[in-house]
């Protein structure tokens, strides 16, 4: 083991009081952060589920659309013209909304309708855990996910209710489909979708485009922007950004967590550099010592360094940790709390980084020290 | 006796600033040479300690020169005094300054780390250092399980493991009751014996004039007088 690393752990160990604050402080920090970025990706991701499972290369919509869940209306000549271009395989049109639902006993509760073509290219229920999708062809049949189920009033498949005062039944259940504002989805086939939303026959949310597998999406893509007027024709991934970046930064939701994640680094920053500074003052005559025997300057910073390493890599051990539970309690709700292999490993380089930037302030200390000062304690 | 290892000619330092200023060494010469142990007595406040501090290169005089091995150290920076104190010179404190959290060898050991020595050989070498102060039984034991004497054996084995040609020794037997004081003082005469290294310690203590090659006292920042260790050795008896 390297003498230094030694001295340093030894520096690091030999106050027990002064290591558990700097642990308990990057801790803190870092699951504050970890939190922080974990509704982040999970509300980045949460926000896309609709366009991430419709199998479309393209979306046609409305000019101006901000989101999914901001749809104005498209009527059927363009989605005419769209089957005119060539390359274009399949154009469906999809319908969403918002409608009322209305429990046997009379109170309501807004629901998102998802209407699409049962058949071919739609956006349809998945992770099916009680009915099957062909029962949506069933009128007034729905689909809804089993966590709104104590929301809508409803026990399970069979369950009555109404929409936009007509008959609904639930036919099918998902498990996980859920939304972020809350607002249970309910799918359904495309034309009783337009009558739950009050939309004319003739109109549409989207078209889903299927392109042909021998053409070129974005060829296809500039030929549909130059035939259709007042629709944009944006590929899954610019929609997918569109929507999260509109969620995330449109609504200042985004800023918040990130706001909330500086937070956390200016904490730990301040905690670490605290204590490493006064484990420093600490150890003057020590680092004192080691200059008037020869050391460079450098050899005493690497071992404030590798104090201050030593410090990231338990602190965030125990952040892991309390992290990995907060996500898995986390993982069923609304919001879920969602922390990849790459955000794992940034959170730790963030951890590192931030406790050898606390270092500067020993450092400075430590470049200030007199050696001479052996002498006089 | 060799060559000088260690020379102040004329070094004049000043101390503090403004109305504070003091002016501790006020021209004094003074040189080490290899295999010799030099005393450097004097009151407190006479300039020891500064001009130790100056001959171990961990301060630069205001004027004068300091030559080690006969090359001036004008003009270097921090980090080349650090150099100079690395390849030229051992150091004892009164204190021991030995780091707590560590072995004795590994105390050693550090002394060899900041020089770039880090192979299994160096824990060896620490090993002997421990040996030649008589504390390899010791090894393995913290400061804190040693007795003072042991501290000062283990500085002293730090000192010598670089093989520095001078080693500057500040009140070493200070913190010491007589026995251990005089065996530490025969061990740094021995040092300087049979290593041919130039040792110099400043000392209040006339038990140890018996050890000395040469005694130069010092006084308000000047050397007042210098005798050899015969003499001194014989004053102190009668």
């Amino acid at each position: 083991m390297s003498l230094k690393f030694r001295l340093a752990s030894r520096n690091l160990f030999h106050d027990r009081l002064r290591l558990v604050a700097t642990i308990v402080g990057i801790v803190f920090s870092i699951v504050l952060v970890t939190v922080q970025m974990g509704l982040y990706v999970g509300f980045g991701r949460i926000v896309t589920t609709m366009i991430d499972h419709a199998p479309a290369d393209l979306w046609v919509m409305p000019l101006g659309t901000k989101c999914f869940e901001d749809p104005s209306l498209l009527d059927d000549r363009q989605r005419f013209r769209t089957l005119a271009v060539n390359g274009v395989a399949e154009a469906a049109p999809l319908v969403v909304g918002y409608a009322q639902w209305r429990l046997p006993s009379g109170t309501t509760t807004p629901v998102f309708i998802v209407g699409s073509e049962l058949r071919g290219l739609g956006l349809r229920p998945w992770d099916l855990v009680a009915g099957r999708l062909d029962d949506l062809s069933i009128p007034g049949a729905v689909a809804i996910d089993q966590s709104y189920f104590d929301r809508l009033g409803i026990g399970g498949t069979g369950a009555n209710a109404e929409i936009r005062d007509q008959k609904v039944q639930v036919m099918a259940v998902t498990r996980g489909i859920r939304s972020f504002t809350t607002t249970p989805y309910a799918f359904t086939g495309l034309d009783r979708a337009r009558a739950y939303t009050g939309i004319s026959p003739n109109k549409a949310s989207y078209l889903l485009v299927r392109v042909s597998p021998d053409s070129d999406v974005d060829s296809v893509r500039r030929q549909l922007q130059a035939n259709l007027s007042d629709v944009e024709v944006l590929t899954t991934t610019e929609f997918r950004n569109r929507s999260r970046s509109f969620w995330l930064f449109g609504t200042g939701a985004g800023a918040a967590l990130f706001a909330g994640a500086l937070l956390g680094i200016i904490v730990g920053t301040v905690i670490v550099a605290q204590t490493l500074y006064s484990s420093t003052k600490d150890h003057l005559d020590e680092f004192a010592t080691l200059r008037a025997i020869g050391s460079s300057g450098a050899y005493i910073y690497k071992v404030i360094i590798w104090q201050a390493v030593l410090s990231a890599i338990i602190g965030f051990g125990g952040a892991a940790g309390i992290s990995a539970i907060v996500v898995k309690m986390t993982a069923e709700s609304a919001l879920p709390i969602v922390v990849t292999p790459g955000l794992t490993l940034g959170l730790f380089l963030l951890t590192v980084v931030m406790c050898v930037a606390s270092a500067i302030a020993a450092i400075l200390q430590v470049m200030r020290i007199d050696p001479a000062l052996v002498f006089t304690r | 006796m060799t060559e000088a290892v260690l020379d102040a000619v004329d070094v004049v330092k000043f101390l503090g600033h403004g109305a504070g200023e003091v002016q501790a060494l006020k021209g004094v010469s003074l040189s080490l040479k290899g295999g010799e142990l030099v005393l450097l007595m004097g009151p407190s406040g006479s300039g020891k300690t500064t001009l130790l501090s100056i001959l171990g290169c961990l301060m630069t005089p205001t004027r004068g020169i300091v030559r080690i091995r006969g090359r001036s150290i004008a003009g270097a920076d921090p980090e080349d005094l650090a150099k100079l104190r690395r390849d030229h010179i051992g150091f004892i404190f009164q204190s021991y300054h030995l780091f707590p959290t560590l072995t004795a060898e590994d105390n050693v050991r550090l002394a060899l780390d900041v020089r770039g020595q880090r192979s299994r050989r160096a824990a060896k070498t620490a090993r002997e250092a421990l040996a030649v102060v008589g504390l390899s039984h010791k090894t393995k034991a913290f400061p804190l399980q040693l007795s003072g004497g042991e501290q000062q054996r283990v500085a002293i084995a730090r000192a010598i493991v670089g093989n520095t040609s001078a080693i500057l020794a500040d009140e070493p037997t200070g913190a010491l009751d007589a026995q251990n004081g005089q065996a530490i003082m025969k061990l740094l005469a021995q040092i300087a014996k049979d290593q041919s290294r130039g040792v110099l310690v400043v000392t209040h203590d006339p038990r140890i004039l018996p050890f000395a090659n040469r005694i130069v006292h010092i006084e308000d920042g000047r050397i007042v007088s210098e005798e050899s260790g015969g003499e001194a050795k014989r004053a102190w008896k009668s």
